[in-house]
């Protein structure tokens, strides 16, 4: 384990951001914290968690996948990928950093891989950074999440008067190397680990209760009549897709700016009512349809392809977010757990 | 360049036939004048035209055709219209093939075979038909049962006569939805006609049409002692990617674009009735 003097930190960051860009969790200037490339002067955020998950940083909300240029019965296809430089993304916390394990089944492991999805991935070096302070919202220990101990190629805790830094892969511990940081007791950072799962272990929603949600009663869940009133209120503003670290869906769309035909990919939500929506009509023709998709999804569908691991990773957006406060936690105790 | 699988290749429409009044049939091939990919009858292509937008099509020609693809299109939407109005000689982008495709050589081998077929959807059953004639030892006895709202409105209505129904062991049997001048065959909507035909239940039913035609037919195999074991069907969602990633075409925890567009009933009984 190595540690940095708390002070030291932005020296640190310095230092990396020579060589790679680096992203770190500051504050927006309006209410947010968000993943920003680090430049000098800029300090971390107080928050908890950014109000955009990392996922941006594999996942952008916008990317161009290829030009065309049409003249007469000709059709010329340009590629215009844009290099991807390797990058740095310190502060991850250990919620989001699950959701890229989320992402990679579909984008990764599922065949044929995401090319796009693939280089980031390659190209990034995660340093999560486990919480002191989880807040009411969180519920990452449902999904069997250690807040005390997160992933990534390189964990770090914040401790009083330092930063201490655990390597986890090669890529990570190559990094800590370069950055020449003095050894430290690792007794010190175990005594944190366990002052934040005392903290976690009283999280109001922490022990959610998933029983039911699963392949077996795929068909039970979708046809609950409960789905219904759950949905009753929701205004179909994917705002929950949009902030949710998991969210995979995506469109495709093009912009013609009278030269060329720029094809681009952009988040998508199945919130939307013109999701599924084809010429002759649509299979989720209300927002009860569009709603029970998201949570049927998160809570059962993708655990049933992908080993019973759950599409959520409690990061308490949703929760934090949604206009009308409905979210995958009432989802949950609604349909799940004693009331199934 | 690295290739990604949302890119595709430029293909040419080297000849538009015009099926009915809202259908017509593309024939495609590479730059290089050859067939861009292989497939298996039943899997899918997108096509698209920059500047209008990408669509899934399901390819009408067999596998067996070495020559060139073809898609049996129904004009309905963006794509398919500006795909109407084009001429030959059109350059448009492919990628695929896409789906899992009917089981040819395994389920469906050694099997009599009954083809339910509604309007446009005879454009993916035509692609089995065709290899099923082309390997026709393979295969016991054909029954084509294929309905449209006229006669006009039936598509290959050409191919069906001059071909399929010239070659022993095959039988079609059309229908239309009402009595029309010059036409003496049968009249009625398709599964009624099934019904009225009353197959051997032994044999393997390969359905394709408007949801409203396969719920009643199924309706209708149930009745004559068929199982769900021996139907299978196609479906047509909404898509992006055709890869099983955008998360548009699902049917609780099936994609239709990758684990799909091919399924057999029962398999439909564990999934939610979301299409
Ligand atoms: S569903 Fe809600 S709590 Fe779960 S990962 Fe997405 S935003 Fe976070
Ligand atoms: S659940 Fe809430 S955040 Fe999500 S679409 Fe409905 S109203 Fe918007
Ligand atoms: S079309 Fe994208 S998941 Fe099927």
């Amino acid at each position: 384990m190595k540690k940095v003097f708390a002070a030291d930190i932005y020296k640190v960051f310095a230092k990396v951001s020579q060589k790679s860009k680096l992203y770190i969790p500051a504050d927006d200037g309006v209410s947010q914290a968000r993943f920003l490339p680090y430049m000098e002067g800029m300090t971390l955020t107080e928050k908890l968690n950014t109000g955009r998950s990392a996922k941006d940083l594999f996942f952008p909300q916008v990317e161009n996948l290829l030009k065309f240029k049409v003249s007469g019965k000709q059709i010329e296809i340009v590629d215009q990928r844009d290099e991807v430089e390797s990058f740095v993304i310190f502060g991850v916390r250990a919620c989001d950093c699950r959701s890229f394990d989320i992402l990679d089944n579909v984008f990764l492991y599922d065949e044929p891989a995401d090319t796009f999805y693939k280089t980031r991935r390659a190209n990034g070096l995660v340093i999560t950074l486990a919480c002191n302070a989880p807040e009411e919202t969180c519920f990452c220990t449902a999904f069997g999440i250690d807040p005390a101990d997160p992933a990534g190629d390189i964990t770090a805790w914040k401790m009083a008067d330092a930063f201490y830094f655990r390597g986890n892969t090669d890529k990570g511990n190559a990094l800590l190397a370069e950055l020449e940081l003095v050894e430290a007791d690792e007794e010190a950072a175990h005594q944190q680990q366990e002052a934040i799962r005392a903290i976690a272990e009283k999280l109001p929603f922490g022990k959610l209760d998933l029983t039911g949600f699963d392949k077996e009663h795929l068909m039970e869940k979708f046809k609950d009549p409960r789905w219904a009133e759950l949905s009753e209120s929701c205004l179909g503003c994917g705002t929950c897709t949009f902030v949710c670290p998991t969210c995979q869906c995506y469109d495709i769309r093009e912009f013609n700016n009278g030269k060329e035909i720029q094809r681009f990919r952009c988040w998508d939500s199945c919130m939307y009512s013109d999701f599924t929506m084809m010429a002759h009509g649509t299979n989720r023709p209300t927002q009860k349809e569009r709603f029970r998709q998201r949570f049927m999804h998160k809570l059962v569908y993708y655990p049933s392809n992908y080993g019973g691991v759950y599409g959520c990773v409690g990061c308490g957006r949703c929760l934090q977010k949604c206009p009308v406060h409905t979210n995958i936690v009432k989802v949950a105790k609604t349909l799940g757990g004693e009331n199934k | 360049m690295m290739h990604d699988p949302l890119f595709p290749v430029l293909g040419v429409v080297t000849d538009i036939r015009t099926d009915t009044p809202d259908v017509k049939t593309f024939r495609v091939v590479g730059v290089d004048g050859k067939k861009p990919f292989i497939h298996i009858p039943g899997q899918c292509a997108m096509l698209s035209i920059p500047g209008v937008g990408e669509a899934l099509f399901s390819i009408t020609s067999s596998p067996t055709n070495e020559d060139y693809m073809e898609f049996s299109i129904k004009k309905c939407g963006c794509v398919t219209t500006w795909l109407h109005a084009m001429e030959p000689g059109q350059q448009i982008t492919i990628r695929g093939p896409y789906g899992n495709g009917f089981p040819v050589d395994t389920d469906f081998a050694g099997k009599d075979l009954v083809f339910v077929a509604g309007g446009i959807g005879l454009a993916p059953l035509r692609s089995v038909i065709n290899y099923v004639r082309h390997y026709r030892s393979r295969y016991g006895s054909v029954d084509i049962v294929y309905g449209a709202r006229s006669k006009d409105d039936l598509v290959d209505y050409a191919e069906i006569i001059e071909e399929w129904s010239k070659e022993e062991g095959i039988n079609v049997h059309l229908t239309i939805d009402n009595p029309q001048e010059g036409w003496d065959g049968h009249v009625g909507f398709v599964p009624n006609y099934v019904k009225e035909l009353g197959f051997d239940t032994s044999k393997t039913v390969v359905m394709c049409g408007p949801p409203i035609m396969i719920k009643f037919t199924l309706a209708g195999l149930l009745e004559l002692g068929f199982d769900k074991t021996q139907v299978y069907t196609t479906f047509e969602l909404k898509m992006k990617c055709a890869l099983g990633k955008c998360g548009r075409c699902n049917i609780g925890d099936k994609y239709v674009c990758k684990d799909g567009p091919v399924f057999r009933l029962d398999q439909m009984d564990q999934l939610p009735d979301e299409y």
